[in-house]
């Protein structure tokens, strides 16, 4: 009959009126500054640095090879290269950010810094409450801002943390192995050769393991080693985009 | 006691009105009414707007405002600095004077309305012997407020509004007078106070309201209708229309202009619902005749209140009407039947008291609803929505 469709949505509508006072289920708001709910797992905005470590500057992963900069869709990272080098995690001597600066109001949280980072240096945070009165200075994070320890990362995002942890033992693990390898040979070769008037033993045997960390025949290291071989390409960038 | 409560405002204005000297205790009075109305009628107007959204929350499973004041009670007052503080925007090529006046109208011409309703005994503004009429002629010109918002803020949105409001107003203000003519054919007056009379007497302790009478309830079913349509309410807000003209006619007002507009679309809501409340549902009397204790003006705003509720009820519920569905549904299904309602109403005047009346016009009435319920559905193709595309 006609008008009965309406009868029928009224019902409806009375009886979630009256339901939302009866049952607490059907109130699903948050009362969010006073109530939270966890965020889950994959939750993910702004990109930030990770360090091992108690200390921030010392145990940063990244190595400013700059990949993420150049894959950036909106161009919100900015990177200087350190000109000193210092050791990672894997005790390798290697260059570092001198600066590093992510404009959040730039980020569209695509993740995509975080896939194509070879040295797992950074990684997406579930921080949400970044607001600031300044909309420039305020929003533009720096790299004191941007690191956060891995026992943080491991609190926020627990499954992906320790995936990333055992990559790196089993990256660290493979270069311990070559470089006693490395030694093991260097060692092999100044013992089988004694006789041999020309060779300095001892000298060879204690640089064999920085040798053989830094050879650039090891592959991971190729984005860093394409970066060093035109290091005018980030300052140049950086001054364009400026 | 109980008569003292009933009169209290009366008795209070003449108390006041006697404090003045001699010459001026008329004008005062009159001003003194005036001015009560004024303040009155935009308080429940932020009360309603806190009944609405609390209201609609709850229909959608949320809470609603609730964070100024407690239970977001003060949120009326914070929209209102807001409101205030805002800046008042005028188009470079809008038409400045009509673009002012056209809120100032509509407010005005929505209060004119208030001053026929009688709101308790004896408390009645300007007791007219033609108040429907008057009535209708001020609720009527809203629609030049409407289209002088629409036509001067020279914005294609607002002129659709406002001629989209203009077509349903004036479709639907025929829908309202008809159906309200017949109350005016059974209690043989033009003043709203003696239409109020006329239903204020009780059998069994029951009213003699219109609304329980078979003319009666069908003729407050399509004044209802009329008047949702009259107020652009959700389902007949085309004239707003958010989702396809912005916000229709007042697109280009900003700031206290824009709550004009607000303040006189929730005023026209109550008058509409007062005249509705007047016409069929017995005005202030009490519902029971043992309730007749409870000061009368209660009685009224409590009916008000309901009406109220009842379109937030149907604003929560009903998605909007397309232009069409409109026009189809106020000229070929509610004007034929009022039409035939004013027959009917003709009908129970003539047939005298006693059951035969009461079957021959439900009879009628329930028959031509059933039969041009189906003639109209077996129209309609129900199903999967098809699409065509172009080739």
């Amino acid at each position: 009959m006609l008008g009965e469709g309406i009868l029928k949505g009224l019902a409806e509508t009375a009886r979630n009126f009256a339901g939302s006072f009866v049952s607490a289920e059907r109130l699903t708001t948050v009362q969010y500054p006073e109530q939270r709910i966890a965020p889950i797992e994959q939750t993910r905005d702004f990109p930030f640095l990770v360090y091992d470590g108690k200390d921030w500057e010392a145990g940063m992963r990244c190595v400013a090879c700059q990949i993420c900069e150049k894959e950036c869709p909106p161009k919100c990272i900015y990177i200087v290269k350190s000109t000193d080098k210092k050791p990672d995690a894997l005790g390798k001597m290697q260059i570092y950010p001198a600066r590093f600066d992510i404009d959040i109001s730039v980020c569209m949280s695509c993740q995509i810094c975080v896939e194509v980072c070879p040295f797992e240096a950074i990684k997406m945070d579930t921080e949400f409450e970044l607001s600031a009165t300044d909309r420039f200075g305020g929003l533009l994070l720096d790299r004191r801002q941007l690191a956060k320890s891995n026992e943080y990362y491991h609190r926020i995002h627990p499954t992906e943390a320790a995936e990333v942890d055992a990559r790196l033992a089993g990256e660290k693990a493979k270069s311990d192995a070559k470089a006693k390898a490395a030694t093991a040979a260097a060692a092999a070769k100044a013992a089988a050769a004694p006789a041999k008037p020309a060779a300095a033993p001892s000298p060879a045997a204690t640089d064999a393991a920085p040798a053989a960390s830094t050879a650039p025949a090891e592959t991971d290291v190729a984005p860093g080693g394409n970066a060093a071989g035109n290091p005018t390409l980030g300052p140049a960038e950086g001054e364009s985009r400026a | 006691m109980s008569e003292k409560a009933d009169q209290i405002f009366v008795l209070l204005q003449h108390w006041l009105v006697s404090l003045l000297p001699a010459g001026w205790q008329q004008p005062g009075g009159v001003v003194l009414a005036v001015l009560v109305i004024i303040c009155l009628f935009p308080a429940l107007f932020a009360l309603a707007v806190w009944m609405e959204r609390k209201g609609l929350g709850r229909i959608q499973n949320r809470l609603g405002p609730n964070r100024v004041g407690p239970f977001g009670l003060l949120q009326p007052i914070a929209d209102g600095i807001k409101s205030l503080t805002k800046e008042d925007i005028v188009p470079r090529s809008a038409d400045a004077a009509v673009h002012f006046l056209a809120p100032v109208v509509l407010v005005v011409t929505v209060f004119m309305g208030f001053a026929v309703l009688p709101m308790g005994r004896n408390m009645v503004l300007a007791d007219m012997d033609a108040g429907l009429l008057f009535y209708f002629a001020m609720g009527a010109s809203t629609e030049l407020a409407v289209f002088m918002a629409g036509w001067s803020s020279r914005n294609k949105y607002s002129l659709l509004g406002a001629m989209r409001a203009v077509a349903q107003m004036i479709s639907y203000e025929v829908v309202l007078l008809l159906s309200s003519v017949a109350v005016v054919m059974m209690s043989g007056s033009l003043s709203l106070t003696r239409i109020v009379e006329a239903q204020n007497h009780y059998s069994w302790g029951l009213p003699h309201w219109y609304i329980f009478t078979p003319w009666g309830c069908a003729g407050f079913v399509m004044y209802a209708i009329a008047a949702t349509a009259e107020t652009n309410r959700s389902p007949f807000d085309l004239p707003e229309g958010e989702s396809e003209l912005v916000a229709g006619y007042h697109t280009e007002y900003s700031g206290f202009k824009f709550a004009l507009f607000f303040l006189g679309e929730y005023l026209a809501m109550f008058s509409i619902s007062g005249l509705g409340t007047t016409l069929f549902l017995g005005g202030w009397s009490a519902p029971f005749s043992w309730l007749g204790w409870v000061p009368s003006w209660i009685w009224f705003f409590a009916k008000l209140m309901l009406s109220i509720f009842v379109f937030i009820w149907m604003r929560g519920t009903l998605p909007r009407l397309r232009q069409d569905q409109l026009m189809n549904f106020a000229w070929k299904f509610v004007l034929p039947m009022c039409l035939l309602n004013l027959l009917v109403a003709g009908l129970w005047r003539f047939m005298g008291d006693g059951w035969p009346r009461w079957v021959v016009c439900s009879a009628i009435l329930v028959l031509a609803y059933v039969g041009m319920g189906w003639g109209e559905m077996r129209r309609k193709h129900f199903g999967a929505r098809s699409y065509r595309y172009a080739e």
